[in-house]
């Protein structure tokens, strides 16, 4: 049964009512935040694992789990809240929408989240290309200081909290998450090694959990509702709605929040007017932004948008931003964008990702055009191997898959180019 | 040296308004004591507003003395991202997106008409100083591809005419409509909504 507006977390999605205060209020945010934060830090983090959410930026971590994992108790250092808005994985366009329609669920859960960490204070590191989705978010932020929800004794709760915005200034490695960190304290965002994991020393060195926008912006609304209520939507283990961006070859693009586990397929075409040309036309599908392996049309028919079944079929539900090419649609080209881009935003750091990426793209220039020999797709994939895993934050792995996924399902395809190159009639073109 | 190519000169001097300088108290407040380095992202971006869009070697130095840092280490965070321009470029900055989803929506053809309409390729300034055109990675509006950033503002659900239109009003002096050029409101489906239709509360 497809979600139901009233069970839709994000009523004011797409602007098109009150983003201020009072709109805000007539949707139900800001409501008993201080009989919530009155309840205490386990019940807060209890019914947040009872909800069965995970993590909304594209790793999926349980959210509740990773809260517990700051100190219980605090100690001589202050615990931080670090909220990554630096939204830039291709095909994601969904915490923009939070920021900029719906600011107040964000600067609530992040009043609600600090506290069941322990935390005074929160800073949200929005990317710097987000100019006006920062200004809406800081008229937000002013909002609740004016109207003393956050800043002294937040809602009356007599806890109190300050939050920061900060603006990034044009680098997708400071969406990873130690990455923006180092960003956030003054210098290059080059990724850190972990351990030390952010909960024990994070930013300045102290206690640190950095969560997604979306992560944070439903929070509020599962604790008003409880966990059992949002754990009823999905499946075991993949629960909750989910706000999914569908881009590329459908008839109407659209961001839309839905219940987790719809069918890839119901999704398309029940909210982006199908695949151009009909869903036969449909050639393949990168299901959670540019880093998840593409899928061919087969497995499309039947898959679930959600981690699990995504998994079973060697992609990921990542950020849930579905892009969907029909058969117009120059595949290897689009891959080795993908490919140039992750050259591109390579921090430079460790040697496989930087020498890597700029190999792969290279290699997959010369497959493109077809100047390649048929087992430099062989040569291709190995190397991506030797990427992945190999680094000391995703950014390799993300360079390494789409090709991965690429070689799974249209080599020939791949093989196709280079033959014809070569003036010879391929079996794919028969 | 013709006319027009005083705006490309390295000044000689730089050091923030008062104005700037009002901001900049607020802004390092936001960090603990002794974390000031952590407001050189926002620091810069005020100084390059303030010098004509780019930072010239004079306002990195100044940015560095006012934060207490050594000016290589703002250098090195000048080079690291792509926002902050170490050289003079145009009065107005045009981001051509052309990741995958602008790609699979015509980013070709929006790439072809801002350089018809500006005369340079990529990574060049107009001559008169009016455009840089640059070529950008995914800038997160990809429900609304295919799009562009001029200066701070998105210019969305372009095609080749529309892409014209907006850069001909820059040309004219006038800043175009922000936003979706095809009349959407944001990332909603183009041709009526499938969710949200029956929520009263908060109309605007």
């Amino acid at each position: 049964m497809a979600l139901q507006d009233k069970d839709r977390i994000f009523q004011n999605l797409y602007g098109l009512k009150e983003m201020g205060l009072a709109g805000a209020r007539s949707r139900g945010d800001w409501d008993g935040t201080k009989e919530i934060l009155a309840k205490g830090r386990d019940w807060i983090i209890n019914e947040m694992k009872a909800s069965g959410l995970r993590g909304r930026g594209g790793a999926g971590f349980p959210a509740g789990v990773k809260w517990s994992f700051m100190p219980k108790e605090p100690g001589p250092r202050p615990h931080f809240l670090v909220i990554n808005a630096d939204e830039s994985e291709p095909g994601t366009c969904k915490d923009r929408e939070i920021m900029r329609n719906e600011p107040h669920k964000l600067v609530e859960g992040a009043l609600i989240a600090s506290f069941a960490m322990g935390a005074h204070a929160s800073y949200i590191y929005i990317r710097g290309e987000f100019f006006r989705e920062a200004e809406a978010l800081q008229r937000a932020i002013d909002e609740a200081y004016d109207a003393g929800l956050i800043g002294k004794n937040a809602c009356g709760s007599g806890w109190d909290f300050d939050l920061y915005l900060h603006r990034g200034a044009g680098a997708y490695i400071c969406g990873e998450e130690t990455g923006l960190l180092e960003s956030l304290e003054g210098r290059k965002g080059q990724p850190r090694l972990k351990p030390p994991f952010p909960a024990a020393a994070g930013l300045y060195g102290c206690p640190t959990t950095i969560n997604n926008v979306e992560t944070i912006s439903v929070a509020p609304t599962i604790l008003r509702r409880g966990g059992s209520w949002f754990a009823g939507f999905g499946r075991e283990n993949n629960t909750g709605t989910k706000v999914f961006c569908i881009s590329g070859h459908v008839n109407n693009p659209c961001n839309v929040e839905e219940s987790m586990s719809i069918p890839l397929r119901e999704l398309i075409e029940r909210h982006a007017g199908g695949v151009r040309g009909g869903w036969d036309n449909l050639l393949a599908v990168i299901p959670g932004g540019s880093s998840t392996p593409c899928l061919p049309k087969n497995p499309c028919d039947e898959v679930l948008m959600d981690f699990d079944s995504l998994r079973a079929m060697k992609s990921g539900l990542g950020t849930a931003a579905v892009i969907v090419m029909d058969k117009s649609t120059d595949i290897v080209r689009a891959i080795t964008r993908l490919s140039y881009f992750y050259m591109d935003e390579s921090c430079g750091q460790c040697t496989p990702c930087r020498e890597g990426t700029g190999w792969l793209w290279r290699m997959m220039k010369r497959i493109h055009s077809g100047e390649a020999e048929l087992e430099d797709i062989d040569l291709l994939e190995k190397v991506t191997y030797q990427v992945e895993g190999h680094t000391i934050c995703a950014h390799g792995d993300a360079a390494a898959w789409p090709i991965q996924g690429l070689i799974r399902h249209f080599r020939p395809e791949m093989e196709r180019r280079i033959i014809e190159r070569k003036g010879g009639a391929s079996a794919a073109a028969a | 040296m013709t006319a027009t190519s005083d705006w490309r000169a390295e000044p000689e001097s730089f050091v923030f308004s008062d104005e700037n300088k009002a901001k900049i108290e607020m802004i390092v407040a936001k960090y603990p004591d002794g974390r000031q380095a952590s407001a050189v992202l926002p620091l810069l971006d005020l100084a390059q507003r303030q010098a004509g869009g780019w930072l010239p070697r004079v306002a990195i130095e100044h940015v560095a003395e006012v934060l207490g840092m050594a000016p290589i280490r703002v250098q090195e965070v000048v080079s690291f991202y792509t926002m902050l321009h170490d050289k003079p470029v145009g009065r107005h900055v045009v981001w051509v997106c052309t990741n995958i989803s602008c790609m699979l929506r015509g980013s070709d053809e929006v790439l072809e008409a801002c350089e018809a309409v500006t005369g340079v390729k990529l990574g060049q300034t107009t001559e008169d100083g009016m455009f840089t055109l640059r070529e950008q990675e995914c800038l997160g509006a990809c429900c609304n591809a295919p799009m562009v950033q001029i200066d701070d503002d998105y210019y969305e659900d372009l095609t080749a005419e529309t892409t014209t239109a907006v850069l001909d009003a820059f040309k004219r002096g006038e800043i175009p409509k922000p936003g979706s050029q095809s009349g959407r409101h944001t990332s909603e489906p183009e041709n009526g909504l499938t969710t949200l239709k029956d929520t009263q509360g908060g109309d605007s």
